[in-house]
């Protein structure tokens, strides 16, 4: 089933948490919703689940608006909530039977999910375990279970890994690909190599608007254009000097002898350099060039959003 | 409905909650009727309950509150409700259900003083002599006033999330409700609408069941008096965000 985001706006008081954002995910496919904390990703989380109404603009899940047919968005929705509410003073298996209830689940098609759910989430240890004796890794595969436990077609995931450590994490990420087969899957997060984990299309939000819906490798090919290269010179050399250079296009200090340098027109410049330093009898210490970092993709599309991007 | 409402009965059951309300409605008003000497039934001498039923709803007024403070205040803080609202719920649903299972712990705390019935029945020369229709009457009485103390209860904890705001705000509405509207009646500077302040306080309503007078005026009016309380509560509730 699939997702559209039509115009959504969002004015929390004087504030724009969202202006005018608009996007779709198909059926079955797995999208990446990534944004710096405060973007507005929650925000179009809690939209599309029906528990924030929209300022203007609207959410279609399948054929329902949630704004006209919310319950029925909600039953084909399975949404995993950002610090994950739990009620602590329940079992496991006692928490995923009540939820599974709110979905109109009883008897042995209840238990049988419940079962399986249990099964899927790697919980059969933990499900006579009070919640709030769990440790997070654990609650955020109770979270996931409850979200799952009504077969849903969508799923919207906000931070499912935020807070966990490495292994737990490996270990989320691999759940939620196991379980997003035949789903449409939204979830967000402001990990650029989660985005690489699972999915292959992301779009980036910052400050209420969308910067970037694409895949992640055309994204990376973006920022290749202004990857530096690092150099270290043995004796002191002038900024000037190198700045005045035909295919230097920017100069960045970054150390005593070291400086990071960005070519004319995105090309390599590293055979310059080396021409360059030789001509000039200086020996060069280093030079390498910059690995594409998804952070840097990140740092680009968040900070400085051009229009166009 | 139903998943809410079993799910916060449990609530009541595992969390020694219920335990607690029964064991000291029980024990509060059990030494009122029968020990202490001012208020005991056999001290008196009449075979009758009104110990029970002038006394409980100011037990009430403590019991409740405590009750039903935690229903939204605690989701609100945990973020629970955010749960619920992402669910196929309607908001009916929530406060009904939360209601109910509130309104039931009542219900059955209530239910063990049908012993002191039987007794006073035995105790009464010639045995029997009890004015039961007045009994009868005290007894709806009673559970509708449990009924808008619940309702006022809930209303209060979903104003809020602190615990306790919900359960000083609730004591204090339940009191004002109760007597405190009909206390403020007898001031002069209402004169002639006096009457109309009285009737909307619980007490005019309780004492005219109390004499085991079924008039539908009074019904209506807890009737009313808690569908009003529930109907703000969703109001109040809807707006989560």
């Amino acid at each position: 089933m699939s997702l559209e985001i039509n115009h959504l706006t969002k004015v929390y008081g004087k504030q724009i948490a969202l202006n005018a954002i608009s996007f779709s995910v198909q059926d079955g496919e797995i999208v990446g919703f990534l944004g710096p904390n405060g973007a507005g990703k929650s925000t179009t989380m809690k939209i599309s689940t029906g528990f924030l109404p929209s300022t203007s603009g609207d959410v279609k899940v399948g054929d329902f608006l949630v704004s006209e047919r919310p319950l029925q968005v909600k039953r084909i929705v399975g949404y995993l909530a950002e610090h994950n509410p739990l009620y602590l003073d329940m079992y496991v298996h006692e928490h995923l039977r009540f939820v599974g209830g709110l979905y109109g689940l009883s008897g042995s098609r209840l238990k049988h999910r419940v079962g399986e759910m249990i099964e899927l989430c790697g919980l059969t240890h933990e499900q006579n375990k009070k919640i709030e004796t769990l440790s997070k890794g654990y609650r955020q595969r109770v979270g996931l279970a409850q979200a799952l436990i009504h077969d849903p077609k969508v799923l919207i995931l906000d931070e499912p890994t935020s807070g966990l450590d490495p292994n737990q994490i490996v270990e989320i990420r691999k759940l939620i690909k196991e379980i997003s087969v035949n789903k449409t899957v939204v979830f967000s997060t402001h990990i650029m190599q989660e985005v690489q984990a699972i999915c292959d299309r992301v779009i980036v939000i910052n400050k209420g608007e969308i910067v970037a819906d694409d895949k992640l490798v055309n994204l990376l090919q973006i920022e290749n254009k202004s990857t530096g290269i690092e150099v270290e010179f043995e004796t002191s050399i002038e900024m000037e000097e190198l700045r005045s250079l035909p295919f230097v296009k920017e100069v960045v200090l970054l150390g005593r002898n070291k400086f990071r340098l960005i070519g004319e027109g995105g090309i390599d410049i590293r055979p310059e350099i080396f021409k360059f330093s030789s001509e000039r009898k200086i020996s060069l210490l280093g030079l390498k060039k910059e690995e594409v970092s998804l952070e840097s993709v990140f740092r680009e599309l968040t900070h400085a959003p051009s229009p166009d991007a | 409905m139903l998943p809410i409402f079993k799910k916060e009965f449990t609530g009541f059951l595992n969390s020694l909650i219920a335990y607690m309300v029964i064991a000291v409605f029980l024990t509060g008003i059990g030494l009122l009727m029968w020990v202490f000497p001012e208020t005991s039934v056999l001290e008196y001498g009449f075979a009758d309950m009104d110990t029970l039923f002038s006394m409980g709803p100011y037990v009430l007024i403590f019991l409740v509150p405590a009750i039903t403070m935690k229903s939204f205040a605690e989701e609100k803080k945990l973020g629970t409700l955010e749960l619920l609202f992402t669910k196929p719920l309607s908001d009916w649903d929530i406060v009904i259900g939360k209601f109910l299972a509130a309104f039931l712990l009542v219900v059955i705390t209530l239910l063990p003083t049908l012993v002191y019935y039987l007794s006073i029945v035995k105790l009464g020369n010639p045995v029997g002599n009890v004015d039961t229709p007045g009994v009868v009457g005290s007894y709806i009485g009673l559970v509708m006033l449990g009924g808008v103390f619940c309702s006022i209860g809930i209303f209060a904890s979903s104003i809020t999330s602190n615990q306790i705001v919900a359960f000083i705000l609730a004591a204090f509405f339940c009191f004002i409700f109760y007597s405190g509207l009909e206390s403020l009646s007898s001031l002069p500077i209402f004169g002639s609408q006096g009457l109309l302040i009285k009737q909307l306080g619980i007490l005019y309503h309780y004492e005219s069941t109390s004499k085991g007078l079924m008039d539908s005026r009074d019904l209506t009016y807890f009737l009313s008096v808690t569908g009003l309380m529930l109907v703000f509560t969703k109001i109040k509730v809807s707006q989560h965000y």
